[in-house]
């Protein structure tokens, strides 16, 4: 040991035998999987663009329009997704989420529209409160329900949620006798974004100022950790490089949303209502960052954190890679059990809203196929299927990854038998990739 | 020469446990002083592993008591073992293979910051304290327990044992994956644990290791105590003897 008496700070240092860009990530400490992955997002997002410029004469996929769009179609899967990692991890699965996203929509459509006016009165300002509470309420019970089964009954997870994804559906069904609720109440539908469902110009930048801050704060204090606990820091162009591309990040999202204004119909509609005048080259208001893809980005930074920084998240690590060890750790892993599906129930209420208030309707329909695409996504995004491994934000990307290969196909013209294919097939190809990273990686 | 005079650390009182009518352990007795190196010798299958699974609340015992400096306690997991100042090594480690050393050391007894997050940085600067003392070469902290060797993975699994202050210490087969070096750590590290007053069970199958670093020796064979020993009474042969034959020494001379 060098220096065990008065340890100092040091700066990490390179191998000499590293070439320029091995420096460069070994400084900066940059997720080189993270890298793959956000790179492999702008492949398939370029791609998009130009097959659509270059064979359709028109590249609609790098629009703010398109990505705006993008951004709020995300936002259910995306939800879900982190919670699939909290279950995958633990070397569990939920096949339920989809059917429990319908239940919880049937239930909130049931309640805002049925239950709550009766009460309240219609179009009472409090009713979406009460309505999305009884979704998160329901899609927490019947989490824990499941959790309670998989821990205390000791039946696989795989088939409890298999289970569950039948039996949802149908409970779903008789809730609403199979049929579709729609309008929803209003406030509620703002959840699900649409122009008057975004927080405009002005909350976009407050937002951006807040991920600024937020940037910085977590670096100056991880080298504030790192100092008084002696352990190497990143040099201080690393770390300026960093907080510059932190905040660069933040605020191109914030002027990509600001540069895509209402339509027209929605501006003219707005501005009869509120006595404004209509100039002759009409009026340009922001979208901003729409509610759903805000509450996908409080999700995903509550997510990470309970993962990390939490006990919770540290025994869902331990149990995915030794189940045995963080029993005899004194890890009470039935009860982790109950409350990692529990909150997997709780993420699927949360989506429902998401999902329901995007349509403005609720159906017993709602969420098929979603488990599927929610549990790519995880894998996409680097979750292990034999468990210990995962992120957050690996998920979060991979549902970006699913959305934009549904949405740019969409966009190119190809049908829905082409989606299936190249969606079945990038999944694959994805896992391979990540298999082959991590063999390289030993 | 360990004093056996007064109360005994931990007390084992005719534990039993079967497994779908297999009596793993049959009425056994066993009992430990502060100091003292405690052998538990036997075939596979014999019944020490599982013995000492009761005493750090793996197994659940079905009759029997354990007695805690001479009070009666309710081991039901192994947190209750924990409790009671009772820590394992098991054989297998029980390392999760996907957490760094500092993240396994803690492992169920976190640092934690006062806003209650677990503080990484605390318990990574702790382990580097102790793995300092106990294996001095040990650099991979930020890798994951998997990326580690055998004896490696050892160090941590013994640094968890003996950094919560430990009284009584059980390892199952410590050195059967270690090399020879790695072993004399071992031995090294129990004679300097003894020395503290920690009472130790060391489940063993190397005969030579329990007669030089033991005081006293059980031997079990099918699930019941053949008999409780003190080692310089006796000789390699006697314990092979006791734990081929199941006789004790003096039986089978009489």
């Amino acid at each position: 040991m060098t220096d065990q008496t008065t340890p100092v700070s040091t700066t990490i240092q390179p191998d000499p035998g590293d070439n320029a860009v091995k420096r460069f990530l070994k400084a900066t400490e940059i997720d080189t999987r993270l890298l793959g992955m956000v790179g492999a997002l702008l492949m398939i997002w370029i791609g998009f663009h130009l097959y659509g410029a270059l064979v359709n004469g028109f590249g609609a996929f790098l629009t703010p329009r398109n990505l705006w769009n993008l951004s709020v179609q995300t936002a259910s899967i995306g939800i879900m997704a982190t919670g699939m990692v909290l279950v995958i991890v633990p070397r569990h699965i939920d096949l339920s989420v989809g059917s429990l996203l319908g239940l919880c929509a049937v239930v909130m459509g049931v309640v805002q529209t049925e239950v709550l006016p009766a009460v309240f009165g219609l179009g009472h300002p409090m009713i979406w409160v009460f309505a999305v509470i009884s979704g998160l309420v329901v899609g927490t019970i019947v989490g824990a329900f499941q959790g309670a089964l998989i821990a205390y009954g000791k039946i696989p997870a795989f088939i409890v949620t298999l289970g569950g994804l039948l039996v949802w559906r149908g409970v779903a069904y008789l809730v609403v006798r199979g049929e579709t609720i729609s309008p929803l109440d209003s406030t509620f539908s703002l959840l699900g974004g649409g122009p008057y469902g975004a927080v405009g110009a002005v909350g976009s930048w407050i937002v951006g100022v807040l991920g600024c801050v937020g940037v910085i704060f977590l670096l100056v204090n991880g080298r504030r950790q790192r100092r008084k606990f002696h352990f190497p820091l990143r040099p201080v162009w690393a770390e300026t490089f960093l907080g510059i591309l932190g905040c660069g990040i933040v605020i191109g999202a914030v002027l990509l949303v600001n540069s895509y204004p209402w339509p027209r119909g929605i501006v003219r509609q707005y501005a009869e209502a509120n006595a404004i005048e209509v100039p002759e080259s009409g009026l340009f208001i922001s979208h901003g960052f729409a509610i759903p893809v805000l509450i996908l980005l409080a999700v995903g930074i509550a997510m990470t954190f309970i993962m990390t920084r939490t006990r919770f998240g540290r025994y869902v690590f331990a149990i995915g890679g030794n189940p045995e060890a963080a029993e005899l750790a004194g890890i009470n892993t039935k009860r982790m059990t109950v409350k990692i599906f529990a909150l997997m129930g709780f993420l699927c209420g949360l989506s429902a809203v998401v999902a329901s208030a995007r349509l403005n309707s609720a159906t017993n329909a709602l969420g098929t196929l979603d488990e599927l695409f929610v549990i790519a996504a995880a894998v996409i995004g680097g979750t292990s299927l034999s468990g210990g491994i995962g992120t957050i934000y690996g998920a979060i990307l991979g549902a970006f990854v699913m959305q934009s290969l549904q949405t740019g196909m969409v966009l190119i013209g190809f049908d829905a038998a082409i989606q299936q294919v190249v969606v079945g097939s990038v999944l694959v190809i994805a896992v391979y990739l990540d298999i082959l990273y991590r063999r390289r990686q030993k | 020469m360990v004093d056996r005079t007064g109360t005994p650390l931990v007390e084992l009182r005719d534990i039993s446990i079967s497994f779908g009518g297999i009596k793993a352990v049959d009425h056994v007795s066993v009992d430990l002083y502060p100091g003292e190196v405690h052998g538990l010798l036997g075939h596979n299958g014999a019944g020490k592993s599982t013995l000492i699974k009761c005493l750090s609340g793996a197994y659940k015992m079905d009759t029997g008591e354990i007695l805690v400096n001479g009070r009666r306690v309710e081991i039901n997991n192994p947190r209750d073992a924990r409790a009671n100042n009772i820590e394992t090594i098991y054989q297998t480690l029980a390392l999760a293979d996907n957490l760094d050393a500092a993240s396994n050391l803690f492992l169920g007894r976190e640092l934690t910051t006062p806003l209650g997050t677990v503080n990484d940085a605390a318990m990574e600067a702790e382990c580097r304290k102790i793995m300092g003392q106990l294996n001095p070469n040990f650099r991979k902290f930020k890798d994951p327990v998997s990326a580690l060797s055998g004896g490696q993975r050892q160090s941590v699994a013994i640094a968890r044992a003996v950094y919560f202050d430990a009284r009584i210490l059980i390892m199952d087969e410590p050195t059967a994956a270690l090399g020879p070096h790695e072993t004399q750590m071992v031995a090294d590290l129990i004679k300097q644990l003894k020395a503290q007053g920690i009472g130790i069970f060391l489940i063993d199958h190397d005969v030579h290791a329990v007669m030089e670093l033991c005081d006293r020796a059980s031997v079990m064979k099918n699930g019941q105590l053949v008999g409780t020993v003190d080692i310089p009474d006796v000789t390699d042969d006697d314990l092979l003897g006791m734990i081929i034959l199941g006789k004790k020494p003096g039986q089978a001379a009489a």
